[in-house]
């Protein structure tokens, strides 16, 4: 067996967390809805873009947002995410960019949706951790989620979180150990984030056949919310992750049609989503 | 000069610790899809440590496939030149495919061997890491995927043939800077991809635990043997070690045995266009750029931004260009048992040419930067002082970039 384990883990579930996450997934759990989050890097394809398409997407039918801190070195990211944390780093994006575009679309767009940032650690290793998490709950965001981040080396951002009242959001993915999912469980709050596939995101036609027995796997070990994400980019995959998931994670499919700054063209791929999400039926036994 | 009398050098042997930590430093900051493979390298790299038929496997190739030891040359007219210190160059220039970085390709293929994995992937920047490990897989039989990025591509041509010829397909990659941190951002996105069938074999020491153990373990071939020629040679211990230091892995390889001797280690980093013109890679120079930070995987000093990214890097020297150091050398450097200093490319290319003519050795660019410490410290030195300097590799890859920077064309002599 490994020797590795969390250090000082003192896993018993985060305190006052933002809620606006917990509340959503409990309301729809009782309704019977689906969540969708779609994913996109802030400042791409122009410095200001998000505020134009979150308040537009929230309108169309999506749920929470993933919103992205560019990385120079996004290593668990694909050439569609590379390319757009690329353009957005040359339009000067910066971590107290990203703090305020988060709470620009909170006050000046009335966005209530819950807001997951998605950035890599160092970046927020340099802001400060602590200074971080605060500045994020102050912004109006909900959660956090550390690709390069595993439950080995979130003691301190874990800390910062827990204190701030942020969510961290731990990933899994299909080659995490039993071991694994009981610790992610064990330390994750909000939700968790299951990654469909192995391999980095991107846009697929299909998703592997073993999904539906992972996310089972996991559901046995937590009653936290679980949505899957990478590779999801049509309505038709959509239906099938809403029908095993909570929630249905887009990335690289919704930053493809944010390329061209075109709304229309992401408010109608968000309404595919959508559609696909809601014709999706309950899990299957 | 002698070390700090203060420092028990004891403490450098509790680390790693169980997280891969050196100190401060180190760790395993990898995506979840990782971690399973890496807790798994780890249990299987612990156990083929304690295994003396592994051992002993590495130990025969190193001299058979290899030609280890590699000698101890005494640089008369080098030392002559200097008038400080008897140079001693230890000649990994003379190991099978022309560097040091055979012996860590050598223990790394035989563990994915060990492990069942039949695809190695490998990141190069000069080239030489990739070289090797197409070498080794050649010999093992098995695939082998080199990322490699394509400004250093255009740089070391000549090995990325040497790569095809020995078998490895030679990714190019375009992305960043399009050296060797892109080629390692590449590389670990084809690992994260492959985990169930590929090894990734990463050449230097760095990048998430048990890579940095892993690759000083195999490299200390080198300060072993050096430990035992030059005991053999002057009957005594040298009073200082030189060698550069880009990812690290040939320092900590000729430093890790003299780890609790009276002996200075000093690393030299590419020093690039200077300090000030922040095109370099000097970690440890640069407080500006030079900062703690995580990226491949590991907590150590990193050229960045304040807003945290990842700073472009400069060197002559493809080897040298990155922008982390291994995390063990930043160990080193906080707790004052090692010192590092840098050349800039216009000593490198002095340094280049001054051991063609004086030595009859072609050095590669990056050992360059030794031979450039050197020649900047061993003149303030006794001229009883015993210095060796690693030859980590040779410079043959080498020539077209030192013909550009000189304003020359080899084919045109």
């Amino acid at each position: 067996m490994p020797e590795i384990s969390l250090r000082g883990s003192t896993a018993h579930g985060p305190a006052r967390q933002s809620d606006r996450l917990a509340g959503m997934f409990e309301s729809f759990r009782r309704r019977g809805r689906k969540a969708l989050m779609p994913y996109m890097t802030t400042g791409y394809p122009k410095l200001d873009s998000l505020e134009q398409f979150v308040p537009a997407a929230a309108e169309a039918g999506a749920d929470m947002f993933e919103l992205g801190i560019p990385f120079s070195d996004p290593l668990a990211d694909g050439a569609t995410i590379q390319h757009a944390t690329q353009v957005a780093l040359e339009n000067g994006v910066t971590v107290p960019y990203c703090l305020e575009s988060a709470r620009r679309l909170r006050q000046r767009h009335g966005v209530t949706a819950p807001f997951v940032f998605m950035g890599y650690f160092n970046p927020i290793l340099q802001y400060g951790l602590e200074r971080f998490a605060g500045d994020a709950i102050a912004a109006g965001v909900d959660g956090l989620i550390v690709p390069d981040l595993p439950p080995e080396e979130s003691e301190e951002l874990y800390n910062a979180c827990n204190s701030a009242g942020l969510n961290l959001i731990f990933m899994l993915a299909p080659t995490s150990t039993s071991e694994r999912v009981k610790l992610a469980c064990q330390l994750g709050s909000g939700f968790l984030y299951l990654v469909s596939l192995t391999g980095v995101t991107g846009a697929r036609t299909t998703l592997p056949e073993t999904l539906e027995s992972f996310v089972a796997r996991v559901r046995q070990e937590t009653s936290l919310p679980l949505a899957v994400g990478f590779g999801i980019s049509s309505g038709a995959l959509a239906q099938r992750v809403a029908t095993i998931a909570d929630g249905v994670i887009v990335g690289s499919a919704v930053v493809q049609r944010t390329s061209s700054g075109n709304v229309e063209t992401v408010v109608a791929f968000i309404q595919e989503l959508r559609r696909g999400i809601d014709q999706a039926g309950s899990p299957a036994s | 000069m002698t070390l700090s009398a203060s420092l028990d050098t004891a403490v450098l042997d509790q680390w790693p610790d169980s997280h891969g930590r050196y100190g401060p430093f180190g760790g395993l900051y990898v995506p979840e899809t990782l971690m399973p493979a890496i807790l798994e390298l780890d249990t299987a790299y612990r156990e083929a440590r304690q295994d003396p038929a592994f051992q002993q496997r590495f130990l025969a190739l190193c001299r058979e496939f290899a030609g280890r030891p590699t000698p101890l040359y005494y640089a008369a007219k080098l030392s002559a030149l200097v008038g400080g210190a008897r140079v001693y160059l230890k000649r990994e220039d003379l190991a099978h495919t022309g560097a040091h970085k055979i012996n860590n390709a050598l223990g790394q293929g035989l563990l994915a061997q060990r492990m069942g994995k039949r695809r190695i992937i490998a990141e190069t920047g000069a080239g030489q890491h990739g070289v090797a490990s197409a070498a080794v897989a050649a010999m093992l039989g098995m695939e082998c995927v080199v990322y490699m990025g394509t400004e250093d591509m255009r740089r070391q041509a000549l090995n990325v043939y040497r790569m095809r010829l020995l078998g490895a397909e030679v990714r190019g990659v375009e992305s960043g800077s399009r050296t060797l941190k892109d080629a390692i951002t590449e590389a670990m996105r084809d690992w994260v991809t492959t985990v169930q069938s590929s090894y990734y074999l990463l050449g230097s020491a760095l990048g998430p635990h048990p890579y940095p153990l892993m690759v000083r373990d195999f490299q200390s071939i080198i300060g072993r043997e050096a430990r035992e020629q030059i005991l053999a040679q002057e009957g005594r211990l040298p009073d200082a070690l030189i060698a550069c230091v880009g990812g690290g892995s040939n320092a900590v390889g000729l430093f890790y045995a003299f780890r609790h001797d009276p002996v200075r280690l000093i690393g030299v980093e590419a020093g690039g266009r200077g300090i000030s013109s922040g095109e370099h890679a000097a970690r440890f120079s640069d407080p500006q750029l030079g900062r703690i930070g995580v990226l491949h995987g590991t907590r150590t000093y990193v050229l960045q931004n304040m807003d945290g990214q990842i700073a472009a890097t400069h060197s002559v020297s493809a080897g040298l260009d990155y922008a982390a150091v291994g995390p063990e050398h930043a160990y080193w450097m906080s707790i004052g048992r090692a010192e590092y200093t840098y050349a800039t490319d216009t000593e490198a290319l002095e340094a280049f040419q001054l051991t063609c003519r004086l030595e009859g050795i072609i050095p590669a660019l990056e050992s360059a930067h030794a031979i450039a410490g050197v020649l900047k410290l061993a003149p303030q030195m006794a001229p009883e002082t015993v210095l060796i300097a690693n030859l980590s590799g040779r410079g043959d890859k080498d020539i077209h970039t030192v013909a550009e920077a000189l304003g020359q064309d080899p084919e045109k002599v």
